[in-house]
């Protein structure tokens, strides 16, 4: 285990070669296959927050930062990080609290707002780290509007560490909403389901989140999460009214009590495999009647959270040929040796991928085999 | 000019009929033009300080043909210079003597719209301003809108990631493309995102959207549609100090209230704007601020109401909220009359584009205005308030000997200083060639070397829009043999073009 404090040891021991697998608290490494012959690089040598004003709407933070730190920070000054990362803890098991901003932005990790507020690679304004041949770099910048150079913030969100350590980013955050109201629709079907989100999303109620769970407490329910200041939520509940009968209001702890469990697809057998399917929304009840197995909607149908025995390559080929892809968050070690985590991609983009990943890291020292 | 070009490449002009011929043989009749009074139109772009001929310019019509010229000129090393609309205010489509310049006009339809999943699949010559119309009577609409989008096209916006006065509310174009078809320069045609809210593997989409024409050439763009909210109101504030509207800004902000738009104009540019348009701004302003509020009807007049509390809190001598959509867009006449204002002020103008973190900027202006006598020439500030925009519009004549330089020394020295208050070169009008030099000011060599590794993956020829970007071109095998130590590179003396 190395764990660099500074830039210079951080240079130092990427430039030594590897297989060295990055790491932030571990709240995730029970995705992707085992990759055993990997040194592990432990980022949370870099921690602490480097600038935060809150007018500005920029914070400046060290990668190996507690996520949790992170959202009490910005949670003091009603402020919040939009695109809604979670800890994998609640998903993978393990201790909570250990996730990483780091480690949120390395798996761009987005819960159920991301469908109105954009993704983890949305809110990366910038960042410095260290690139697989050793070099430091900084990429982007401190303001929320820049278009000064590629955009490797984006490139680095999801990229799982296969192209730099990064040792600091620069996040946009946005006011927290003055308040949220979750409402609710009531044993609708899949179909129903996702055209009810859709009709909705469609509308002025500028919908925040969107999920459908077939069995929430005996249930099949459809929840809608409005936000904002209260007498716009009062006018935009009038305004589903309208459209959907039968609007139920939940209490607001039962209504946080939901997206927590949306967020974490909680509600889904533990001991099945656990994939994360995007599609387009439309298409999620033909992919889940394609797959079988238990399931939730988020993202108004545009993430499947699938927990099912059935063939990987059946899900995936389902997956694919409506558009989508699927990856393996939740296994057993063997399956997940087994079978890549990510979904594979076709030919002359894998080519392209993995030219860009030289790009950064020439000698494969990221590629541990895990992804 | 004082912009140098990379050096054209004698072989390749000296092939010029047999690259002509090829070209033919991949796109029939009016889709290849070689004749000079043809070429004059495409010899530059917004930025018309620059102007170049080139070779040939080349208007396909289909994925087919624009894969085959890229692979043609891939083969035989011919450099390629992508164009929407022409519209880039950096010299982004800049030609090239010794390159094939693709114009993507004809690639003008809308393939598909999706109301239930909110997404519109369109060809990337269609004007950013056309997919709203199409959609708009359903009620939706595309959010980004850089003030060009009558005539800007969504390839071009693709390749500049352009913004527009709603971005800091909805994001710029990057926030709302879901996918693109892109050909390599090898002539291979990938597809990059799609329908879905995420891709696949890296997030290559992420890297091509304001990547300027240097990565691959877009032919089909997917982007996601928003309902139009059901009402917007505006606020026009003047106030008596340029503090007093910037501490207005940030304390919106801190109140939690992100509007869809929020504009500032200085004195002269307020001055400009109302001799222009005749809409009643008050003159006796060193700052007038246009806040813009969308949504509900309940939630706009509660915003109008805390705005307003705020307004006066820091000092507004005037205050007028908007009644109707008429007077909404009377407000914003001026704002978006502010280019051909400045041109009514002076024959030209050079418009800069740095973005300064807004707490900066009484201090930002107050050393603009010294620089402004330091080079003799006039400046108006128009700024994206919100999200710390800032764009100076330089004054000066070129017809006067020694102004454009002037203007351009003028215009870097003001870039210079949004790097060092901790800003960027660039918000939205991206770098091309008018802040190719500059990158530098904000980026070490190392920083700039991994930018062009990644170039390298994608164009390792150097084929794509050569000359935009990047202060310096190493040839690719070069980068990849080179280490940076604490940002130097081991060959500091090598040649710019």
């Amino acid at each position: 285990m190395l764990r660099p404090a500074t830039t210079d040891e951080l240079c130092e021991a990427i430039a030594a070669g590897g297989p060295l697998m990055l790491r932030g608290g571990g709240s995730k490494d029970a995705i992707g296959a085992p990759a055993p012959g990997a040194a592990i690089l432990d980022m949370r040598g870099f921690a602490g927050v480097v600038d935060y004003d809150p007018p500005e709407l920029v914070l400046t933070v060290r990668a190996g930062t507690p996520l949790a730190e992170v959202q009490a920070l910005v949670a003091r000054e009603d402020q919040m990080l939009a695109f809604d990362p979670f800890d994998h803890a609640a998903l993978l098991g393990g201790p909570a609290g250990q996730a990483t901003i780091g480690g949120v932005i390395a798996a761009g990790v987005s819960g159920p707002a991301r469908l109105s507020r954009g993704a983890a690679r949305d809110h990366l304004l910038g960042f410095e780290g260290v690139s697989g041949r050793g070099e430091h770099f900084v990429a982007g910048a401190k303001v929320v509007k820049n278009v000064t150079g590629y955009d490797l913030s984006k490139l680095l969100t999801g990229s799982w560490g296969r192209l730099a350590a990064i040792t600091e980013l620069t996040l946009k955050v946005l006011p927290a909403p003055r308040e949220q109201r979750t409402l609710l629709l009531r044993g609708l079907s899949a179909e129903d389901a996702v055209a009810a989100m859709a009709r909705a999303l469609g509308s002025a109620a500028e919908v925040s989140a969107a999920a459908h769970l077939p069995a929430w407490r005996g249930d099949a329910i459809t929840a809608l999460r409005l936000d904002g200041f209260p007498s716009s939520i009062d006018a935009r509940t009038e305004t589903l009214a309208r459209l959907l009968a039968d609007l139920e209001t939940l209490d607001a702890p039962a209504g946080d009590e939901l997206w927590t469990a949306v967020r974490h697809a909680a509600p889904l057998p533990a001991d099945k495999p656990l994939w994360r399917a995007i599609v387009p929304a439309a298409e999620a009840p033909a992919f889940v009647a394609a797959t079988g197995g238990e399931r939730l909607f988020d993202w108004a149908g545009g993430l499947v959270w699938l927990a099912s025995d059935a063939d990987p390559q059946a899900i995936r080929r389902a997956a694919s040929e409506l558009g989508g892809h699927a990856t393996l968050i939740r296994a057993d070690a063997a399956m997940r040796a087994a079978v890549p985590t990510l979904h594979p991609q076709p030919a002359p983009l894998a080519a392209l991928e993995a030219r860009v990943r030289r790009a950064f890291d020439p000698n494969g020292v990221f590629e541990t085999g895990r992804f | 000019m004082s912009l140098t070009m990379p050096e054209p490449d004698a072989r390749t002009l000296a092939r010029r009929g047999e690259i002509i011929a090829a070209m033919r043989a991949i796109v029939s009749g009016e889709g290849v033009i070689d004749d000079v009074d043809g070429l004059r139109p495409y010899e530059t772009d917004a930025l018309t300080a620059y102007h170049q001929l080139p070779m040939v310019v080349v208007l396909p019509e289909t994925t087919a043909e624009v894969a085959a010229v890229l692979a043609w000129c891939h083969a035989n090393k011919v450099k390629v210079v992508p164009r929407g609309a022409g519209t880039s205010l950096s010299g982004g489509a800049l030609p090239l003597a010794d390159g094939v310049l693709l114009g993507m006009a004809r690639f003008n339809r809308i393939l598909a719209i999706d109301y239930a999943d909110r997404i519109a699949v369109v060809q990337p010559g269609v004007t950013n301003l056309a997919i709203t119309r199409a959609v708009e009577d359903e009620g939706f609409y595309y959010a980004p809108d850089p003030s060009s989008q009558i005539a800007c096209t969504i390839g071009g916006n693709v390749a500049e990631n352009s913004g527009g006065v709603h971005c800091l509310k909805y994001g710029l174009t990057t926030n709302n493309v879901l996918g693109v078809e892109l050909v390599t320069i090898e002539g291979e045609v990938i597809r990059l995102g799609g329908r879905g809210l995420e891709p696949a593997g890296l997030d290559l989409l992420g890297v091509v959207v304001g990547s300027e024409g240097l990565l691959g050439v877009v032919t089909e763009v997917t982007v996601r549609l928003l309902p139009r909210p059901e009402t917007a109101r505006a606020l026009l504030i003047g106030f008596s100090s340029v503090e007093g509207a910037g501490q207005c800004v940030a304390d919106v902000i801190a109140a939690g209230i992100i509007p869809a738009g929020m504009e500032m104009m200085d004195r002269p540019a307020v001055h400009a704007a109302e001799a222009f348009v005749q809409v009643g701004y008050p003159l006796d302003v060193e700052a007038l601020l246009i806040v813009e509020l969308d949504g509900p009807a309940a939630e706009c007049s509660h915003l109008l109401g805390e705005v307003e509390g705020i307004a006066r809190a820091n000092g507004a001598v005037s205050v007028r909220s908007s009644t109707d959509d008429a007077e909404r867009a009377a407000f914003w006449a001026g704002r978006k009359a502010a280019f051909p204002a400045a041109g009514r002020v002076a024959p030209d103008y050079l418009c800069m584009d740095g973005t300064i973190p807004r707490r900066r900027l009484p201090d930002v202006l107050a050393r603009m205005r010294e620089l402004s006598d330091h080079h003799g020439l006039g400046v108006i500030n128009v700024f994206h308030a919100g999200d710390g925009n800032l764009h100076p519009l330089i004054l000066y004549d070129a017809n006067q000997p020694g102004q454009l330089d002037a203007a351009e020394a003028f215009g870097a020295d003001i870039l210079r200083l949004c790097v060092e208050v901790g800003g960027v070169l660039t918000g939205e009008h991206g770098v091309g060639v008018e802040k190719r030099d500059l990158m530098p000011v904000m980026f070490s060599k190392a920083d700039l070397a991994q930018q062009q590794r990644v170039k390298c993956a994608f164009d390792p020829e150097l084929l794509l829009n050569p000359g935009k970007m990047f202060p310096e071109l190493h040839r690719c095998a070069e980068l990849g043999r080179m280490h940076v130590h604490k940002g130097q590179l081991p060959f500091p003396d090598l040649p710019r073009f």
